[in-house]
C-alpha cells in the first residue's frame, strides 16, 4: 500500500482550477518532485498536502489515514518554505526547537535533538545566531533542521534552493539528497528547476496548467518523453517538424530520415525531439552538411548553433581539450537512429 | 572643492537655514529666556541666574504636574498599544476593500483639527452631554455624568487623538513579516493562538515600541486636548508653562518649565531608544 496517496485531489480558486484532478500515490522514504513552469499547481498541490490550502475536491490519505481535513498544525508534516520562513526573533537553535516545544517535548531533551539536527546540517558552530546574522545557505539549512527535527512522516520543500546561489545550490543538491536518502524521510520538492529535479529524485512528476503531464523515473523522463512539452521542458531538446512517409521513415525539410517502426500512419505531420548532446558533429565526410552559426565555449562542453537542411539545431559537444568547430565553418553531423523520439502532435 | 561636492550642502541650506530660524532661534531665546529672574514690578531681570530652575525642581506644586504629565504619558501610550496593536493586526487580516475603508476610519479623525475633536469630546463629556444623557436613560444615575476636567477624561481624548499613530506604526511592521513564518509556526504544531503570541507579536513588537515613543512624547507635550478637557483643575506640564506665560505674565517661569519638559522628553526617549535598540538591533533589519 502507498504510504501518501493523493486522490482525484483538486483546487479552483473562482473560475481558475490551479489543480485538475490529480492522483498520485507516493511509496515509503521516496524522494518525489513536482516539476514544471510557474503557475502549473505544484505548490498549490504541496500547500494541499501541508494543510495550508483546502482542496476543493479529492482526499489525501497519509499512511492509510485520511487526513483531508485535518488541520496543519494536527499534520506533523515537515516543511521548507521557498522563502525559509524562519523566526527572526528567535536563534537557530530557538528555531528548530520550537516544533519540540509544540509537542511537548522537556527543555533538556529540546536542547539536546536541536542541537543533534543542526549537527547533521552541519551548523552546530552557529546555535546562537539569528537568521538575519546567517547567510543564506545557512539560513536554508537552518529550516532544514527545524522540519526534519520532528521527525515528520513527509518531509515537504517547497523550491527550497531557489534563493541560492548557482554553487552552492549543486552542493546542497547532494548534501539534501544524501541526508534524505540517510535518514529515509519521504520527500516531495517542488521545483521549476529541472536540473534539480532530475539530479535528486527517484520519480519525478511534471506538470503543466494543473494537470500531470508525465510522471517517471528521471532517466526515463529524459529518453522517453511523453510529449513535447516534457521533452523540451526537461532538458533541452530540437523539436522538428516533419511528415511521415512510410512506416520505417520520416521526411523532414526532403530529408529522409530513417525511424523504423515509429508507428504512424504515413502522411501524418510529426514532431522529431533530438537532445542536442545526441548528435555527434565532425568534419569528415558522413552525416548531413551543416555550417556552424555560433560556437559557444561552456567549460566541459561546447554549444553549437548550426544552421542544417532541417532549420536550425542546437549541438553540444564534449571539450576534448582540443580546439572546437569556429563561427562559419562547415561541418558534417550525424546522429543514433534511437536518439530521436516521435511525437504525433505537431511542434 | 570641486563643484559636485558642494551640490548637497547647497540643496540642503536651505532647509537648514529654515530650521534654524524658525526651531532652532526661538528654541535657543526660550532657553536664554529661562535664565533670567523676574519680579512682578520690573518685569524680567537682567543677568543671568539659575533661580528658577531651583524654584521648579523645589516646589511640590511643580513636582505634581510633572507627574502628572508623564504618568498621563505612560497611561495614554499603554491603552494605544493596547488598541492600536490589535486594531493594526485586524486590519491587516482584512482582504480588499474593507482594509482600505477602514485604514480610512482608523486614520480619518487625523484628518480634523484637534482642537475640533477636542471640543467633540467636550460636548460628549459635559454635565448635559450625550455620556449624561446616556447613563440617566439607561437608569444608572439622576445626577449628571462629568468627565470635564477629570484625569480620566483626557486620558479618554488623548487616546483617541494619538491612537492612529499607533495603528501606522504597527501597520508598517505587520507588513514585513513574511507570512510563511506563520505557516511554518502552524506546520510545526502550534495553535493559531500559538502563532499570535510566539511569532506574530514578537515580529509586531518593533512597531509597538516606535509607536509607543510617538504617543508618549506626543501626550507628554500635548497642549489642546488637556487644556480643553483638563483646564485650569487639572494642569499638565504644557498647560502650566502657557498659563506661567499669559496669566502671571511670568515669562522666565514659563520658559523655564518648558525647558524642563523638553530636557525629560528627550532623556526618556533617548534612553528608551537606546534600550530598544540594544535588544533588537540583532534580531530586525
Amino acid at each position: 500500500m502507498p504510504f501518501l496517496t493523493l486522490s482525484n485531489l483538486t483546487k479552483s480558486f473562482g473560475e481558475f482550477t490551479a489543480v485538475k484532478d490529480m492522483t498520485l500515490s507516493i511509496e515509503k522514504g521516496e524522494f518525489i518532485s513536482l516539476l514544471g513552469p510557474s503557475g502549473c499547481g505544484k505548490t498549490t498541490t504541496l500547500q494541499m498536502i501541508a494543510g495550508l490550502l483546502e482542496p476543493s475536491a479529492g482526499r489525501i490519505l497519509l499512511d492509510g489515514k485520511d487526513i483531508t481535513k485535518t488541520p496543519p498544525n494536527k499534520r506533523g508534516l515537515g516543511i521548507v518554505f521557498q522563502s525559509y520562513a524562519l523566526f527572526p526573533h528567535m536563534t537557530a537553535l530557538e528555531n528548530v526547537a520550537f516544533g519540540l516545544e509544540m509537542r511537548g517535548v522537556g527543555k533538556a531533551e529540546r536542547v539536546e535533538r536541536a542541537h543533534k539536527a543542526l549537527q547533521q546540517v552541519k551548523l552546530d558552530q552557529f546555535t546562537h545566531r539569528f537568521p538575519k546574522e546567517m547567510s543564506g545557505g545557512q539560513r536554508q539549512r537552518v529550516a532544514l533542521a527545524r522540519a526534519l527535527v520532528i521527525e515528520p512522516p513527509v518531509l515537504l520543500l517547497d523550491e527550497p534552493l531557489s534563493n541560492l546561489d548557482a554553487k552552492l545550490r549543486e552542493d546542497m543538491r547532494i548534501e539534501l539528497r544524501l541526508l534524505q536518502q540517510d535518514i529515509g524521510v519521504t520527500t516531495i520538492l517542488v521545483t521549476h528547476d529541472q536540473e534539480e529535479a532530475l539530479s535528486m529524485s527517484d520519480r519525478i512528476v511534471v506538470m503543466k496548467d494543473g494537470d500531470i503531464a508525465q510522471i517517471a523515473a528521471p532517466l526515463d523522463l529524459y529518453e522517453r518523453p511523453a510529449n513535447t512539452f516534457v521533452s523540451d521542458f526537461v532538458g533541452k531538446t530540437n523539436l522538428i517538424s516533419g511528415t511521415t512517409t512510410g512506416p520505417d521513415s520520416v521526411t523532414v525539410d526532403e530529408e529522409d530520415l530513417s525511424l523504423p517502426g515509429h508507428g504512424q500512419p504515413t502522411g501524418q505531420t510529426v514532431t522529431l525531439s533530438i537532445r542536442p548532446e545526441k548528435f555527434h558533429l565532425s568534419s569528415d565526410q558522413t552525416g548531413h552538411e551543416v555550417q556552424v552559426r555560433a560556437a559557444i565555449f561552456l567549460g566541459s562542453s561546447w554549444l553549437y548553433r548550426v544552421e542544417s537542411s532541417m532549420g536550425d539545431l542546437f549541438v553540444t559537444q564534449p571539450n576534448t581539450g582540443m580546439p572546437g568547430f569556429g563561427r562559419g565553418d562547415k561541418a558534417r553531423i550525424s546522429w543514433p537512429e534511437g536518439a530521436m523520439t516521435l511525437f504525433s502532435e505537431a511542434a | 572643492m570641486s563643484s559636485s561636492s558642494k551640490t548637497p550642502y547647497l540643496m540642503t541650506g536651505p532647509g537648514v537655514l529654515f530650521f534654524a530660524a524658525l526651531l532652532g532661534v526661538p528654541m535657543l531665546l526660550t532657553f536664554l529666556l529661562s535664565l533670567h529672574a523676574y519680579d512682578f514690578n520690573t518685569g524680567v531681570v537682567p543677568g543671568w541666574t539659575l533661580t528658577n530652575y531651583v524654584d521648579v525642581l523645589g516646589d511640590s506644586y511643580f513636582h505634581k504636574i510633572f507627574g502628572r504629565t508623564f504618568g498621563l504619558a505612560l497611561l495614554v501610550t499603554v491603552i494605544c498599544a493596547l488598541i492600536g496593536a490589535p486594531e493594526a493586526y485586524i486590519l491587516s487580516r482584512l482582504s480588499n476593500p474593507w482594509r482600505s475603508i477602514f485604514l480610512l476610519v482608523v486614520l480619518g479623525p487625523l484628518l480634523i483639527s484637534v482642537v475640533v475633536r477636542t471640543l467633540g469630546w467636550a460636548l460628549f463629556f459635559g454635565g448635559k452631554g450625550v455620556l449624561t444623557m446616556v447613563a440617566q436613560g439607561l437608569g444608572f444615575t439622576d445626577a449628571p455624568v462629568s468627565l470635564m476636567f477629570t484625569f480620566t477624561g483626557m486620558t479618554i481624548a488623548l487616546v483617541h487623538v494619538l491612537v492612529p499613530f499607533m495603528v501606522i506604526s504597527v501597520w508598517a511592521s505587520l507588513q514585513k513579516i513574511d507570512p510563511q513564518s506563520e505557516d511554518a509556526a502552524l506546520t510545526l504544531g502550534a495553535s493559531k493562538f500559538t502563532v499570535l503570541r510566539r511569532i506574530t507579536l514578537p515580529q509586531a513588537m518593533p512597531g509597538i515600541l516606535s509607536g509607543s515613543i510617538i504617543v508618549f512624547a506626543l501626550t507628554a507635550s500635548a497642549f489642546a486636548t488637556p487644556a480643553i478637557i483638563g483646564g485650569r483643575r487639572m494642569k499638565v506640564v504644557a498647560t502650566a508653562a502657557y498659563d506661567e506665560y499669559l496669566s502671571t505674565l511670568n515669562w522666565p517661569l514659563g520658559a523655564t518649565i518648558a525647558v524642563l519638559l523638553l530636557f525629560a522628553n528627550i532623556v526618556i526617549i533617548v534612553s528608551y531608544n537606546k534600550l530598544v535598540e540594544r535588544r533588537f538591533s540583532k534580531v530586525f533589519e
